[in-house]
């Protein structure tokens, strides 16, 4: 009899798949909540360090929520902030150390930013909205989702900075000699951190035009 | 409600237990991260020669390029030898030898603090059937330690190549110090002038010509980064001058 199971949902509901798939469209972290956009403004020039970035921000979210919605019942309340923060600083350092032993070229593009994943506003706001109320699966799902969001924005980022900015793509040259000869030359505004905001701006705009429930009214 | 020997209690487990899961996980990414260190040194200073490497063949193009390791004193004598996998003389290595303490013996001693000796790293590279002279520099730029090598040609006096590295230096600005484009201008100045003296290379605000500074003798300094440029300058000059003894000295034989 199935009855003996009626308590538990099935692994892939319908909530699960918001939990996880949310994040990328309606919910994005970036461009719906406006947070983490500090990181995303600085690590965006190539697409390399971009990814690495999304794994690893997308390694802590999880975790963090993990770790904290399992603990969520013993955390006294006064001391839940540095509890918190105490685990997410701990996976940082995981993550600093994992890179500079395995990724050492990478881990210095990213220099000081992988240890700012810290004070990534993503994090905390997913431990003290979600992982603090929800079951230990449902938040690592959670985590999970948000930290694609935040790694899809930057991807996107990325590749447009990336080929307009230096006509490559992870590294590699894409844009033929020949157009070079022709006078082209790549956008040097794109190297720098304004051209993330343009391109986030845009990235909004696109978004809320396709999803009339994201738009405000006046 | 919990009581506050429950918060204690818990606050300090949960310290503990990550401060072992961290110092666990440091201990064992110890030896990869000091071999990345390592290799990125030796990739310092292959590029000073012109040599390109990457993270997989760099220790290979070493061996194969950088024939003798040198360690020298402030008389310019040679204090050890090291070729070919093997020391021909004393046992230390050039490569192991850190350019920063040994500056800070050097001070110490001027100051009477110490009564160690200095020693200086060097690093002949046979490149083309030239053998070049490879001089690690260190120095201080605005925020923080600025590093570099220098090639200088078999003659001992004119600059084949330079690479320079920084911690922190303002992106933009003294940062550019790490750019092929400031180090390059560094190729074909000359450290000895005319009569044999040691001038060094001056990094000149405002730029060599125009300047009193001969323009085989000077580069220009980075716009906006005036004190990493000076930090440049004193770090070639005081790292240099530690070597003019023993080049005198393998000059006159």
């Amino acid at each position: 009899m199935s009855t003996a199971k009626a308590g538990r949902e099935p692994f892939f509901s319908a909530k699960t798949k918001k939990l996880l798939l949310g994040p990328l469209n309606k919910e994005n972290p970036i461009t719906v909540q406006i947070l983490g956009i500090c990181s995303a403004l600085a690590i965006t020039v190539k697409l390399e360090p971009a990814v690495v970035m999304s794994i690893s921000v997308i390694a802590v979210t999880a975790m963090s929520n993990l770790i904290i919605s399992m603990l969520r019942n013993t955390i006294p309340p006064r001391i839940r902030i540095i509890v918190q923060l105490v685990v997410i600083a701990g996976l940082v350092i995981l993550v600093d150390q994992v890179l500079k032993a395995y990724m050492y070229d990478v881990s210095k593009q990213l220099s000081v930013f992988v240890g700012l994943i810290i004070t990534n506003c993503i994090i905390m706001g997913r431990l003290e909205a979600f992982a603090m109320a929800n079951k230990p699966v449902d938040s690592f799902i959670d985590g999970i989702g948000n930290g694609l969001g935040y790694g899809l924005i930057l991807i996107i980022v990325a590749f447009f900075r990336e080929l307009l900015g230096s006509g490559t793509l992870y590294g590699y040259k894409v844009i033929p000699e020949g157009l070079y000869e022709m006078g082209y030359t790549d956008n040097g505004l794109m190297i720098l951190p304004p051209a993330a905001l343009i391109v986030v701006g845009i990235i909004i705009w696109v978004q809320r035009s396709k999803n009339p429930d994201l738009q405000e009214d006046n | 409600m919990y009581s506050n020997a429950y918060i204690f209690k818990y606050a300090s487990i949960m310290v503990i237990l990550v401060a072992a899961i961290l110092s666990a996980a440091a201990l064992l990414l110890q030896p990869a991260q000091e071999r990345n260190v390592k290799i990125e040194k030796i990739q310092d200073i292959l590029r000073s020669a012109h040599i390109p490497s990457t993270t997989a063949n760099a220790e290979e193009l070493y061996r194969k390029h950088i024939i003798r390791e040198i360690v020298i004193n402030e008389q310019g004598d040679e204090l050890s030898v090291y070729s070919n996998g093997s020391f021909e003389k004393g046992d230390i290595r050039a490569f192991d030898v850190e350019v920063r303490a040994q500056q800070k013996i050097k001070k110490e001693k001027l100051a009477g603090k110490t009564t160690q000796e200095p020693v200086y790293p060097l690093f002949v590279c046979q490149k083309d059937n030239d053998t070049l002279y490879i001089i690690p520099v260190y120095g201080t730029g605005l925020w923080g330690p600025i590093w570099g090598n220098i090639a200088l040609k078999s003659d001992l006096n004119t600059i084949v190549g330079a690479t320079y590295g920084h911690k922190g230096e303002t992106p933009g600005l003294g940062a550019e110090i790490a750019t092929s484009e400031f180090a390059d201008q560094f190729i074909d100045k000359t450290i000895f002038n005319n009569n044999g003296q040691f001038v060094s290379v001056a990094v000149v605000k405002g730029g060599v010509a125009g300047s009193n500074v001969e323009i085989s003798h000077g580069v220009d300094a980075i716009s906006g980064g005036t004190i990493t440029s000076v930090g440049v300058d004193n770090m070639i000059e005081h790292s240099i001058e530690n070597y003019v003894p023993y080049f005198k000295k393998i000059k006159a034989i």
